[in-house]
């Protein structure tokens, strides 16, 4: 007998972080269209065009990190993905953390 | 402070959690951030929650309004941070073999969106004309 092979994890743990990234930027979509329609609310003044392609940007950048863990994630082998890094873990949170600040401004 | 200093550090350095102790079982390492996402849900879930109240709650008093919308964005805030935060502590315990970090947290954002909760309720029937 030679050892097993694992060819998929029983547990389907990177399938299950794949969706939880999914279901995030899901959350971030919700954020940047509520985000949008009270920057765009009262009329289009230039703040407020230029407050929405913030918030645009942030997130596109959020969906960019998300698909770059999700490749990562897909593409491992029967030894697991890697863990995630800091950077990324810290980038997603500045973006966050960049639309509230975005919903502060707004909301004054 | 000093050790949230050190954390805030590790924040943009990969290479020095990778440091002490070995690396462990990769579904604990994706467990951990999945827990990490669900509070980065949490905190974008606030920030939605800050914009919705500015939003639709047009005729409230300027004040109410700004200052629940203020209110809800400060938590995601602070729960966005705290969640980077928390994910690398436990990475660093799941490293060195300790026990998971303990918090208090999860019952002060608990008692914080019960009081904005209470605080809606009084809005929605004292102060709603503005």
């Amino acid at each position: 007998m030679t050892e097993p092979i694992r060819e998929r994890d029983p547990g389907l743990q990177p399938e299950r972080t794949r969706l939880a990234w999914r279901r995030t930027t899901l959350s971030s979509t919700v954020a940047a269209v509520l985000a949008a329609k009270t920057a765009l609310h009262g009329g289009r003044s230039p703040a407020g065009v230029l407050a929405c392609a913030v918030c645009c940007a942030l997130w596109m950048g959020f969906l960019a990190i998300a698909h770059r863990r999700i490749r990562v994630l897909a593409a491992s082998g029967p030894e697991g993905p890697p863990a995630l890094t800091p950077r990324h873990a810290t980038a997603a949170t500045l973006c966050t953390v960049a639309l509230a600040v975005c919903a502060v401004a707004l909301v004054f | 402070m000093i050790e949230l200093v050190r954390n805030v550090r590790l924040w943009f350095a990969p290479q020095e959690v990778r440091k002490e102790g070995g690396t462990p079982d990769y579904r604990f390492s994706l467990a951990n951030e999945r827990t990490f996402l669900a509070w980065l849900r949490t905190a974008l879930a606030l920030i939605g929650g800050g914009f919705a109240v500015d939003q639709f709650l047009p005729d409230l008093r300027w004040g109410w309004r700004v200052g629940l919308a203020l209110a809800l964005l400060g938590a995601g805030v602070l729960c966005s941070l705290r969640a980077v935060n928390h994910w690398i502590r436990c990475e660093q315990a799941m490293r060195r073999g300790e026990d998971l970090p303990v918090s208090r947290f999860p019952t002060v954002l608990s008692i914080a969106v019960a009081i904005v909760a209470v605080a809606m309720v009084v809005v929605v029937l004292v102060g709603w004309e503005g």
